[in-house]
């Protein structure tokens, strides 16, 4: 076990890690603006890298004007997916949303299916090819772009929440929404918002990962799961626990492979996630709530 | 209390349960019933804990599929007698649901759904990649049918009956279970916790026997499974199957027994019908799923029964005049 | 009075909320059938007092006494089977449940049998389930909602979910009852129809009850003893004629309340 295999592990862990975080950045969005659980969150991301391919590939474009077009089509998907699904039945039992989002899922990769086929794609990374030795670790330029452009997206929220007006509205719906109606908050427009930011960030997840681990129709599924797992290990509702959750995901998966058995590396990453939740119910950044009676 | 009507249900479930073979066009469609069957009393369990004690698992198919290999195991390699080896395969599933439902029912929503998660797909892996024991992802094969003191279950009528009455005890039992002590606390827990503490009701132990009497049922689907079709594999336990018991559970409408039943009919017949529209298939299916939700919030029990409510209701009232 | 008589003592009990000390320091006691009024500002402390008591949260420090034993740190389940119930300040009655199951699900350790008895619904649980049923009637009559036996809880007007909250804590048969403002939310009428409940629970069931109220009026003509919280402390104890006059209480809680 040197130093070398182990930066590898780390880095291609971040490297996953980062699109679980984003994964798992985007269930909780939705999830502060409506308690809602968005099932078709990994269809969000499986969508970005599926249709970058397309885009490349049947248009004839270069990588970057396709990856704009992917993730601005996905963006749009989630706000259709609102208005279509979520927001007619406002007010609704939150289990009823959540089965209605899992229909969305099934839908969404079913058109996939449909017009792209059940073949893996891939797509060539953004800039270079040359990998980088680092203390004996092989990196390829695509890992780094992939922690760059997560990093760039986790600044681009936080200010987004911290400094506009439409981000502070957002958080203020997450605390209070009959407060934020009140004081004159669209809630209707900042959920359909919540949706276009979730579809964003996942679709963003999705296509930096595509070039290093192909794609497919259902890859949405298992994406989807981790994210969901990250967000849950980061304290639900905490969007910063979320990204760390994701990148934690991916470490320990990446260490299970290396270490353990690549056939177990999933079995490993759910069984400390077990752990921690029997440990720490509330997840590693969440605060236990004292309910109130 | 609804003794009466559940006991005018029950006796129009065996009745219709009982002819539904003889009106069926061809054979083909009563091994789909058998299959709606045996996924009923698997979704009827989960209501108990899900609808009725209002605790989510996202896991269930693994109780499901560990009867289930633990049957098709015991009697292939071992020569258990099936009937022993269904019972090995619920006893095991009934103590891994204890071990697992100790921890995870102390979380709250959706960390218990991430729990259960988290359970099943570690379950489902293992099946996958102990290939020894199992035959890994492409199954395990050469499983015994059903047989007990002599009798093979050979036709398919023959097994239709095995599962129909199976279904029909575990309706029963449920039905009794709900209207007792023990189902007025699952259903004030699904209320409110601290109120049904302070009732005196031990939260934690009603759940965890809840939990374990949902994966008991599920067990006893899983043998069922195992001894028809002979041959099982590990897609048939993974998340895609709790989620689908889940869903089952939740449109079939949660506030009764009965909405397990009709939820595992319609949504395991469903693609059988939907097979001739092929590669619409997936997107037909999601698409069912998001308008019954969005028209039918009670699920489609409950649909059925407001419809059953204003045909009785009208047909009461011109009685009357 | 003699010191045995106390059926519910805390002594010094100290809760703590991230920054806030909810309690610090609080004694309390309930002397056996007599009616222990428990009032101050919002925010005072009393639900969380009720809390502890009941055991929904656990004290940093202090213990509970009950009939003479140490409840400090038994689950909130056992101290019902003990024999002290509560209610709730922001209603919690089983919403979908009828009238009479929320009632039935009161009595929930008194008319006990097995899963199994009611899987094979042998003689026992019919039995049992009819003596629930008849006791859970007849506490729905003492607090007049027999009519409502069969509606779901959910759909009982706020006020009478007070009662049905009531109904369902003494179905239970409990030493002790603990109310958590039963009064708010209900007109002048419905309040005193309240006092003469509560009344009769002491006269005809023999049951201690400790109340939690803003409502003076109720407080003031039911209570044997006075208790006034004021930021997590007791500032006054005493009869209601003592704490009508008393300054420091006149100027935390009535001069600035009402
Ligand atoms: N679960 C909780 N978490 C944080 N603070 C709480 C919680 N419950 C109560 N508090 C705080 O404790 C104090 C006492 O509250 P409470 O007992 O509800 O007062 P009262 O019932 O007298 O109106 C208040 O300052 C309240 O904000
Ligand atoms: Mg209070």
């Amino acid at each position: 076990m040197d130093l070398g295999s182990i930066l590898q592990y780390l880095v291609s862990g971040l490297t996953v890690g980062s699109t679980y975080g984003l994964t798992a950045l985007g269930f909780t969005i939705i999830f502060n603006a409506t308690r809602v659980i968005n099932f078709a969150q990994g269809e969000f991301v499986m969508l970005g890298g599926m249709l970058a391919v397309f885009f490349a590939g049947a248009l004839n474009l270069g990588v970057f004007p396709a990856v704009l077009l992917a993730v601005s089509c996905t963006t749009l998907v989630g706000v259709c997916m609102e208005r279509l699904t979520i927001r007619p039945v406002q007010g609704a039992n939150v289990v009823n949303i959540i089965i209605i989002t899992i229909g969305v899922s099934i839908f969404i990769r079913g058109v996939v299916m449909l017009f792209l086929g059940k073949d893996t794609f891939s797509l060539p990374p953004f800039f270079g090819t040359e990998a980088l030795e680092f203390f004996g670790a092989m990196i390829i330029p695509q890992s780094i772009w992939i922690l760059l452009i997560t990093m760039l997206v986790l600044v681009g929220l936080r200010t987004y929440f911290n400094k506009t007006i439409f981000g502070k509205a957002m958080l203020a719906c997450s605390f209070e929404q009959k407060a934020a109606h009140l004081v004159g908050i669209s809630v209707d427009r900042m959920i359909m918002l919540s949706f276009a930011i979730s579809a964003l960030v996942g679709s963003i997840g999705g296509v930096i990962l595509t070039p290093i681990t192909l794609t497919s129709y259902d890859v949405g599924i298992m994406l989807g799961l981790k994210g969901f797992a990250a967000c849950i290990l980061g304290g639900l509702g905490n969007p910063f626990g979320a990204a760390a959750g994701g990148l934690i995901i991916g470490v320990l998966e990446s260490f299970g492979a290396g270490f353990i058995s690549s056939a177990y590396k999933d079995a490993f990453a759910f069984i400390i996630l077990l752990v921690i939740l029997f440990v720490k119910p509330s997840g590693i950044f969440g605060r236990a709530d004292i309910e109130r009676v | 209390m609804g003794g009466k009507q559940n006991i005018i249900s029950l006796a129009v479930f065996i009745v219709v349960a009982a002819g539904f073979p003889w009106i069926l066009p061809s054979e083909y469609y009563i091994s789909i019933l058998i299959l709606s069957g045996i996924t009923a009393i698997a979704v009827v369990g989960l209501n108990l804990l899900l609808g009725f004690a209002g605790q989510i698992s996202l896991g269930h198919a693994a109780f499901f599929g560990i009867s289930a290999y633990t049957s098709a195991i015991l009697t292939t390699n071992y020569g258990f007698p099936v009937l022993a080896g269904i019972i090995c395969g619920i006893f095991l599933s009934a103590i891994v649901a204890f071990l697992i439902g100790m921890p995870a029912l102390k979380l709250k929503a959706l960390s218990l759904a991430m729990a259960t998660l988290g359970f099943g797909l570690i379950v489902y892996i293992f099946m996958n990649e102990t290939i020894t024991l199992t035959g890994g992802p492409s199954g395990f094969v050469g499983i015994p049918r059903f047989n007990i003191m002599g009798y093979d279950f050979y036709s398919d009528l023959a097994y239709y009956y095995l599962v129909a009455s199976s279904l029909t005890v575990v309706i029963i039992i449920s039905l009794n279970l709900i209207n007792s002590r023990a189902g007025r606390a699952l259903k004030a827990i699904h209320s409110s916790e601290n109120a049904a503490r302070v009732m005196g009701i031990n939260v934690h132990r009603y759940k965890l026997f809840v939990f374990v009497l949902s994966a008991v049922f599920a067990a006893l689907a899983g043998g069922l499974y195992a001894h028809y079709l002979s041959f099982v594999a590990p897609s048939a336990f993974g998340f895609h199957a709790s989620l689908q018991l889940i869903v089952m559970a939740i449109l079939g409408g949660m506030s009764s027994v009965w909405g397990g039943v009709i939820g595992a009919l319609f949504l395991t017949s469903m693609p059988e019908f939907l097979r001739i529209y092929e590669e619409l298939e997936t997107i037909l299916y999601g698409l069912i799923l998001i308008l019954c939700m969005m028209f039918m919030p009670q699920g489609l029990a409950g649909g059925l029964g407001k419809l059953a409510g204003y045909v009785s209701g009208k047909l009461f009232r011109r009685g009357l005049k | 009075m003699n010191k045995d008589a106390a059926l519910l003592k805390c002594s010094d009990i100290y809760v703590r909320f991230g920054g806030v000390m909810a309690l610090s320091g609080v004694s309390f006691q309930a002397e056996k059938n007599s009616i222990s009024a428990l009032i101050g500002p919002n925010g005072a402390g009393k639900t969380t007092l009720l809390n502890v008591i009941t055991g929904m949260i656990s004290q940093s420090e202090g213990s509970i006494e009950f009939k003479s034993r140490d409840l400090s740190s038994i689950a909130a389940h056992i101290r019902s089977q003990e024999g002290m119930i509560r209610t709730f300040q922001n209603l919690e009655v089983f919403a979908h449940m009828s009238v009479l199951e929320n009632v039935m699900t009161g009595a929930h350790n008194r008319y006990k049998y097995t899963v199994l008895d009611s899987i094979l619904k042998t003689p026992k649980y019919f039995a049992r389930e009819r003596q629930c049923r008849d006791a859970a009637l007849e506490k729905l009559k003492f607090v007049g909602l027999e009519k409502e036996r069969d509606l779901p809880a959910l759909d009982l007007p706020y006020g009478k979910q007070r009662l049905l909250e009531l109904a369902r804590a003494i179905c239970g048969d409990p030493a002790l009852i603990l109310l958590d403002e039963p009064a708010a939310g209900l007109n002048s009428r419905e309040t005193r129809t309240l006092g003469e409940v509560i009344a009769a629970i002491r006269q005809d069931f023999g049951i201690t009850v400790v109340l939690v109220e803003h409502d003076m009026e109720l407080v003031m003509s039911i209570s044997d003893q006075i208790t006034v919280l004021n930021f997590g402390q007791v500032i006054a104890k005493g009869t209601p004629r003592d704490i009508q006059n008393n300054p420091e209480v006149i100027e935390a809680y009535l001069g600035s309340d009402d």
